[in-house]
């Protein structure tokens, strides 16, 4: 079936090179071309039409027919406008007759091989792999009589096992991938019958263009379509692109404007337009086409009118739409390919693996035998995958509430993961939560601190001021009556609630278990996270302004209520929310996500009241819990969910809004939902919203407020200049539907609105003192952002909207033309406000931070924030300590950078010199500076320090540079890099680093797709890292170590009889035993160990994250133990042929009973070898290991019993078995084993004696009593300056000398007028 | 509940062995707990070593050249190669008793049949006794496939080619001179005679060579290689199938006779001997050796001390190594260790 499918494409593509290239000689303009081609297709598409009514009764056309017909489908195909009329008129024809028959159908097809060309197929993929090219030319080379080693058919077999292994493991892919493919294509949908009069179920495969097909909310878009109609009386249809591209906010899209299909109930049949599109890209935001109607008027649409196949339809009831484009052919195929097979040395940073020495010498053993690299590169590639299906099995790298584990991408690099030395990490979403939580604001010049909400907050996340001391403990317990009081609500709240509770229940656990362990997450458990308790005074302040807002007549009363009431107007509309009327399937989804949250929806005046109960309420519920009573109704929902933290949190944990909900929020009474493309938008409107400010519905020109006092106002909006990096903030512009005042609303980042501001006017005092506001915010580690507003005149906005649709209508440099319009208008603005929002930590981000510091990484914070913001979450997330000397970095001044640099590296070399009580340096620096940084004169000073230092954070860098800082650390300090970061920013930084991991979180899916694993919360990386990583990489050198042991000792057996063969190439072990060897016999053992070995248990390596430093030596040590191996195996091989060869030496033993006491010999000391290194015997190591031996003697007495003459001309027969009716075999076995391995065992007593290595000493810990063990982990981690001791450690220290107290150095040349102070939480500065 | 497990189907599974909790015996290699070991070790291969040494003692071999390098040699004359069935003598003296069954080897020194080309150049086809490959041999045996005429070489190959073609008989000299018997029957492994090795079935058996030629260095074709007996003929022919089994080491000894005579049967007594060779196989030219071995055998096989040597000396450097570890565990142990 899949067969067919496969050789069209192949076919497609060689004609459409084919036609392209006779094709170009035709120049002509593109409209020409455009309508040439629409008239000539319509009008063959009018006789074909004209044909099938008349032939519709024959039966079977003529070949000649068919011929013409698939050329013209060919024809068809190449086009770049795809000319489509509706399939309806056309239904019940045989295929032949159909419009679009041309167009592939919808099935969707990912397998790579079809199931009779399976074996040539995969094996034209695996020779394009250059390795197995290699060895079958090896193997070729001994088809040629002068140089034959083996029989030419012996050799070929270990390449023959190894391909068909590969081939094995590629059909078991492939299979699955099919499985999925039947899967897809048989899920159903709705296409419009003809005769049926209505949509009637049919397979997605069955889809084809120019059907009509019906989705409904939260179905999935089974094939491309052009929206014609929704339920939407707007003509509106939401959808989530998640599965395309990961963001998870909707998406707004409309029907083909100017089709009137929306007033009247839209029939199908009656839609008789041909629609023109263009061939399908691979672009995902480019497509346009027209809609030519039976009047001959063209619609022209684009890709606003799409709903592109896998995505889901939200908040839309029902939307029809016409098929333009079937299957799957750009964006799933454009994934990146996980490589299966990779080939050694074809990743980059191959040679900073310490395995690049061993590959060489690996090239060196080819020559002697071309059969053991095929081994140990199955192995290796065996190896990996075992340690990869460990890695994504791991539960506690499970993310419940996303239901996602991690994920590998790459699956060549897992020992990688082992070898860390410097992690980039980026702040937002990655470090922090992305989720933002309204904290303060300050109005025309006024701070309202909100310190209610302030207290609320820290109720809920139980601090902020002590990590280990978690308020949680102390407060009341969870009740059940938390529950029972929701019967007073209404019953669909209830029931949802409880619902929503209910699927978690088996998780609850889990939660409970880490709620112990510090930083807030409580918080974040709560649905209440959006909501916020308004500032009491400010609250008056606008309910005093609020009783002139009842319509039009407060608007110009007061200045400074009017701005204050431009503050909130600001806050609800200068954004993109969308208000979704969520229909009862949306809410269902959202609880599988995240619990709704119950929220107010009532009068400004309820507000207020409410707002003030709950001050009261937040107050006395701190103290005490039992004498709380419900006031209203509304506080026992808020209450709830909110105070009662321990019981909601833990109850509605896992489907708390951590995940995904922090952008939309369900209002269960209303049934609406704010639904954001960035979270801090969404955090602002419900901000707004407690002041009694709520955005009711937006529609694309249009945006319905209602303000204090139930007055809902519809504001036109006239444009809206979109959010872009380089302007950093947006702008609306409204008219007042009342007055007819045309108002410009402007929301950014403060640098950006601050220059913009109209100083003409007496703004200057507002601007100071928000300036200072802001620059405490961003002290606290807040988000700031600016509002501003302007009032335009109506001929100003005239003249400015002429410009604007100019460059709209542009077809050359539009965005730049779009840029320039924006910059425009935005200036001269009016200051109104700013507001801080907090981003919180994840969880156990400073667990991770402190566990990464103590494991030798030195991590460094790439972020676009301020360096205040960045600073301050250094500080929660310990990245920097209070006793760290801080050095910043702040300069436009190259020689002053220079400067800089020289004095750091003084102090930093000062404090870092051996022996000196480790001072910890950190370093800040921004983005200007770390440009001049990087140059290359000085780039070299910069990594010196950047070595000295512990952390780094670079403030205020592009994605741009955040790639560069990794690739100047990577291939200057030539050390092993990871980045790790969420959004589409970090994605150059997650390609440019050594490992890129991906957090899949709230921006998408671009990061994840770019990296080599994805995880889905920052605190995985510590198990990641220092368990799997460690695992992974000691496994795999120690495995690969001995394979080349394992090689050099059996390959220098048969090198050692050259001396008395003449060096004639004799072996005196059979052909076949000789390859099974490697191939069976011994190879199992060293797979096992590679994949499962375990030398520290993971609770000691993540105790003692100190141990991941074992890897960071592996690279020396590594070679120390590969050398000493290779020696090792070198002595091995001696003995294990000249014991044999002394006792048989002048006797009648002929060659193959020789060789096979050798290979005997062989196996056991290989195999104790192994035995020796093995750390954990597991019933797997057992089996395994006594399976080899078992597998040993059965394949040998079965063969020298059965090949009497079988492979000339080795004479096998009855050798083992005469040999082991021999008393001396035995005793030649037991000594060479001894022997062989004396000097190893002695080697690894001795060493494990005298000088243990950490991991040693480490696993003796794991074997004393828990008590003891903890006592003995804590000394040790005091010892090495760890978090427990060495933290009372240096505090003594400081208490004795003073003068040790950590200096600031501050360097700042700031021209912005940002803050100078740069002793940023550096309590001993102020003694200094 | 559905919904349950779709909202956690990708948990995976919390199996001992997906978590990688297998239990697990995870022994540390340190001083303290190999001490035990090294002193067993110890102990049994000293054990091991002296009963191995005193077996080898007991071991008597009898080693003579008789390449006839030395003009003393009485062989001599024959080692130029020059003589037609040169036979000359080889003399010896047993002052005791040679006690046991005594085995008689011959033993050729540098000389590589263990070269792979040497090796190969044999056709197992006929050997087998397939009559096909007689007129056609394996293009393997080439330069010994066919003659100057073209006429198949029957067996085939360097292997064949190169038998050993020296006689020995050998005579006690007690009133003139007493014939020793020497008894070949069974000096080839059982295997190869009756199973891989066979002869054409064909009466007799010289038809079935009908139209071969034999080796060119052999004198006497196959079928006629031991006129006394006619089972020992063919490619079943004792000595030819000893030959056949290539030796592993260059300087290599072939069993050729056992002493089992009625007067003999314990051993040879004291007295004077003669092995009366008849020279034919060329050694000089490669300067190998060729020689006589007589020696009895033991459980252990032929003469070798090394094994009971290195037995004794392991076994002590275990003993000493366990006094070692004794010493570092007292220093250096561990809390835990045992």
């Amino acid at each position: 079936m899949f067969i067919g499918a496969l050789f069209t494409t192949a076919k497609e593509t060689r004609s459409v090179l084919k036609y392209n290239s006779s094709r170009t000689s035709r120049s002509s303009t593109l409209i020409w071309k455009l309508q040439q081609e629409k008239e000539h297709s319509l009008g063959w598409s009018k006789t074909t039409t004209s044909d099938n009514w008349q032939r519709a009764a024959m039966p079977c056309p003529s070949p000649l027919t068919l011929l013409r017909d698939s050329l013209r489908g060919q024809r068809e195909h190449e086009k770049d406008l795809r000319i489509l009329v509706s399939n309806l008129p056309y239904e019940g024809l045989p295929k032949t007759k159909q419009p679009n028959r041309y167009f592939p159908g919808n099935a969707v097809k990912t397998t790579k091989y079809s199931l009779w060309f399976f074996i040539p197929m995969n094996l034209y993929e695996q020779f394009h792999r250059f390795a197995n090219l290699y060895f079958v030319g090896l193997a070729v080379l001994n088809f040629v009589p002068a140089v034959e080693a083996f029989q030419p058919e012996v050799a070929i077999v270990p390449i023959c096992v190894m391909l068909a292994l590969t081939a094995l493991k590629d059909g078991w892919e492939d299979c699955r991938r099919f499985r999925s493919d039947r899967r897809i294509n048989h899920t159903s949908c709705r296409v419009y019958s003809r005769k049926v009069s209505g949509f009637v179920e049919r397979h997605w495969k069955d889809v084809r263009v120019g059907d009509l097909v019906e989705v409904a909310s939260n179905e999935i878009i089974p094939a491309d379509l052009l929206l014609l109609h929704t339920s939407d009386l707007n003509g509106v249809c939401h959808i989530e692109t998640a599965s395309l591209d990961g963001e998870t906010n909707l998406k707004r899209r409309l029907v083909v404007p100017g089709l009137n299909t929306q007033d009247s109930s839209f029939e199908p049949q009656n839609f008789h337009c041909t629609v023109a599109v263009e061939k399908p890209n691979d672009n995902l935001n480019q497509f346009k086409g027209y809609i030519e109607t039976s009047d001959m008027k063209r619609l022209g649409f684009g890709i606003d009118s799409l709903l592109p196949r896998g995505c889901t339809v939200r908040n839309t009831d029902l939307a029809t739409g016409f098929v333009v484009y079937t299957g799957h052919y750009v964006w799933l195929e454009s994934l990146p390919s996980v490589p299966l097979f990779l080939t050694p040395g074809s990743h980059g940073h191959m040679d900073s693996n310490p395995l690049s020495g061993l590959y060489m010498f690996f090239t060196m053993i080819i020559l002697l035998q071309i059969f053991i690299p095929i081994s140990l590169y199955v192995s290796i590639e065996m190896v990996k995958m075992g340690q990869i299906f460990f890695i994504t099995n791991d539960v506690d790298l499970y993310e419940e509430k996303t239901d996602s584990r991690v994920q590998c991408r790459a699956l060549n690099i897992p020992e990688d993961l082992g070898n860390i030395h410097y992690v980039f990490s980026d702040k937002t979403g990655t470090l922090t939560e992305n989720k933002m939580v309204f904290r303060r604001c300050s109005v025309t010049g006024t701070e309202y601190s909100h310190n209610e909400n302030a207290i609320r907050l820290a109720v809920l996340g139980g601090t902020d001021e002590t990590e280990e001391d978690v308020i949680f403990h102390q407060s009341p317990v969870p009740s059940r009556t938390g529950w029972t009081l929701e019967d007073d609500q209404e019953p669909e709240a209830v029931q949802q609630s409880q619902e929503g509770q209910q699927p978690h229940s088996g998780g609850g656990h889990h939660r409970n278990k880490e709620t112990g362990n510090a930083q807030g997450k409580a918080a974040f458990s709560s649905p209440l996270e959006t909501e916020v308790v308004p500032d009491r005074k400010l609250l008056q302040r606008v309910l005093a302004g609020g009783g002139d807002w009842d319509g039009c007549g407060g608007i110009r009363r007061c200045e400074a209520t009017d701005l204050y009431l431009d503050f909130f107007l600001a806050l609800t509309v200068c954004n993109t929310v969308v208000v979704s009327t969520a229909t009862t399937a949306r809410a269902q989804r959202q609880r599988a996500r995240g619990r709704p949250s119950p929220s107010l929806f009532q009068s400004p005046g309820e507000v207020l009241q409410t707002a003030l109960q709950k001050m009261f309420v937040f107050s006395r519920l701190c103290h005490t819990l039992s004498s709380w009573q419900p006031m209203t109704e509304d506080l026992d929902t808020d209450h709830n969910s909110g105070c009662h933290h321990s019981a909601a949190g833990d109850q509605t944990s896992h489907s708390s809004t951590q995940g995904h909900q922090s952008t939309s929020e369900i209002d269960i009474s209303a049934q609406r939902c704010y639904v954001a493309e960035s979270p801090d938008e969404a955090a602002l409107v419900h901000a707004a919203k407690v002041y009694g400010f709520m955005l009711i519905a937006r529609t694309p020109n249009s945006v319905k407020v209602r303000l204090p006092h139930g007055v809902e106002l519809n504001y036109q909006v006239l444009d809206t200049l979109n959010f872009d990096p380089h302007r950093k903030r947006m702008s609306v512009v409204l008219r007042h539907p009342i007055s007819g005042e045309i108002v410009m609303y402007t929301k950014g980042a403060d640098y950006t609105v601050m220059e913009l501001l109209d100083f003409e006017r007496s703004q200057k005092n507002v601007a100071a003192s928000t300036q200072r506001h802001l620059n405490w915010y961003a002290k606290e580690g807040l988000h700031t952002l600016c509002f501003a507003k302007k009032v335009l005149s109506e001929s100003a906005y005239k003249n400015w909207s002429l410009l604007r649709q100019e460059a709209l209508a542009a077809i050359d440099n539009r965005e730049e033309l779009l840029m320039e319009t924006a910059v425009n208008l935005e200036k001269q603005l009016t200051l109104l406000g700013a507001t801080g929002i907090e981003d919180r930590l994840q969880e156990c981000v400073p667990d991770t931070v402190m566990a990464l510091r103590e494991a030798g990484v030195r991590l460094w914070v790439l972020t676009g924030d301020k360096a205040e913001t960045a600073i301050n979450i250094a500080h929660a997330s310990r990245l920097l300590d209070q006793e760290d000397l801080v050095i910043h970095m702040n300069t436009d001044d190259k020689a002053v950078c220079k400067s800089i640099l020289d004095r750091s590296l003084e102090e930093g070399r000062r404090h870092t010199r051996p022996g000196y009580p480790g001072l910890s340096i950190g370093l800040v620096i921004d983005g200007h500076t770390l440009d001049m940084a990087l140059q290359s004169d000085l780039v070299d000073r910069f990594l010196e320090l950047a070595r000295l230092c512990r952390s780094v954070l670079c403030c205020r860098v592009t994605p741009l540079q955040k790639s560069t800082v990794v690739k100047v650390v990577r291939e200057r300090l030539k050390v092993m890099t990871l980045a790790v970061g969420d959004g589409a920013n970090d994605v150059n930084m997650i390609q440019a680093a050594d490992v890129g991991i991906g957090i899949s979180g709230q921006e998408g899916m671009q990061a994840v797709m770019a990296s080599d694993f994805s995880i889905s919360c920052f605190k995985h990386m510590k198990k990641l890292l220092l368990v799997h990583g460690h695992w992974c990489n000691s496994r795999l050198s120690n495995m690969a170590i001995y394979f080349f042991y394992k090689n050099v000792t059996y390959v220098n057996l048969l090198f050692w009889y050259q001396f008395f063969c003449g060096f004639s190439g004799t072996s005196m072990i059979d052909i076949w035993l000789l390859i099974f060897f490697n191939l069976f016999f011994t190879s199992t053992p060293p797979i096992m160990f590679g994949v499962m070995d375990r030398d520290v248990s993971a609770e000691t390596l993540l105790g003692l994250p100190e141990l991941y430093r074992t890897g960071h030596e592996s690279e020396g040590y590594s070679h120390f133990t590969f050398w000493i191996a290779m020696l090792d195996a070198f002595y091995q091989s001696l003995v294990c042929f000249f014991i044999p060869y002394l006792t048989y030496q002048g006797t009648d033993i002929d060659i193959y009973t020789f060789g096979s006491s050798m290979n005997t010999v062989s196996l056991f000391n290989i195999l104790l070898h192994l035995a020796i290194e093995i750390k954990s015997w597991t019933l797997v190591h057992w089996v395994t290991m006594l399976g080899s031996v078992a597998l040993y003697f059965t394949v040998t007495l079965v063969y020298s019993a059965t090949c009497i003459s079988c492979n000339p001309p080795s004479d096998p027969y009855w050798t083992t078995q005469q040999q082991m009716s021999e008393p001396i075999f035995y005793l030649v076995c037991v000594i060479t084993t001894v022997v062989a391995l004396l000097p190893r065992f002695t080697y690894r007593v001795l060493s494990n004696t005298l000088a243990p290595t950490p991991l040693i000493r480490a696993r003796h810990l794991e074997r004393l009593d828990p008590a003891i063990r903890e006592q003995w982990i804590k000394e040790w981690r005091g010892f090495r300056g760890g978090p427990q001791g060495g933290r009372s450690y240096q505090k003594q220290t400081q208490e004795q000398e003073p003068s040790r107290i950590t200096p600031t150095l501050s360097i700042t040349n700031n021209h912005l007028g940002t803050p100078t102070r740069s002793a940023v939480r550096h309590h001993h500065n102020v003694e200094l | 509940m559905p919904k349950k497990e779709l909202e956690t189907a990708n948990r995976p599974d919390n199996t001992a062995f997906t978590q990688q909790r297998l239990p697990a015996w995870q022994p540390i290699l340190s001083a303290g707990i190999v001490i035990p070991g090294f002193v067993l070790i110890g102990l049994a291969f000293i054990g091991i070593g002296v009963a191995l040494f005193l077996t080898s003692r007991n071991i008597t071999v009898l080693e003579m050249d008789y390449t006839g390098v030395e003009t003393t040699s009485d062989c001599y004359k024959c080692s130029a190669g020059t003589l037609p069935n040169c036979v000359c003598n080889l003399y010896f003296t047993l002052n005791e008793t040679f006690p046991g069954t005594v085995y008689f080897y011959y033993g050729l020194s540098n000389y590589f049949q263990s070269y792979r080309k040497f090796g190969a150049s044999r056709d197992d086809n006929q050997l087998s006794g397939d009559t096909y490959y007689f007129t056609s041999p394996l293009a393997v045996c080439t330069p010994y496939q066919y003659d100057v005429n073209n006429n198949p070489i029957v067996p085939c190959g360097i292997s064949a080619n190169s038998m050993f073609n020296d006689t020995f008989n050998l005579y006690q000299l007690v009133n003139g001179s007493k014939t020793v018997p020497l008894d070949g029957r069974g000096i080839a492994w059982w295997s190869d005679y009756n199973i891989k090795f066979r002869n054409p079935t064909s009466d007799p058996l010289r038809n079935a060579f009908n139209g071969t030629v034999k080796p060119p260095f052999w004198s006497k074709p196959v079928f006629e290689l031991d006129l006394t007996d006619k089972s020992n003929n063919g490619f079943l022919n004792q000595d030819f199938l000893v030959w056949m089994r290539r030796a592993a080491l260059p300087n290599f000894r072939k069993l050729y006779r056992r002493i089992t005579g009625p007067d003999y049967a314990s051993g040879l007594p004291p007295g004077n001997y003669t092995i009366e060779i008849a020279y034919n196989y060329p050694v000089m030219s490669f300067n190998g050796r060729k020689k006589v071995v007589l020696s009895n055998v033991s459980w252990m096989g032929g003469k070798n001390d090394f094994l009971g040597v290195a037995y004794l000396v392991v076994g002590s450097l275990c003993i000493v190594m366990s006094m070692v570890m004794l010493i570092v565990y007292a220093k250096f142990k561990f809390p835990d260790d045992v």
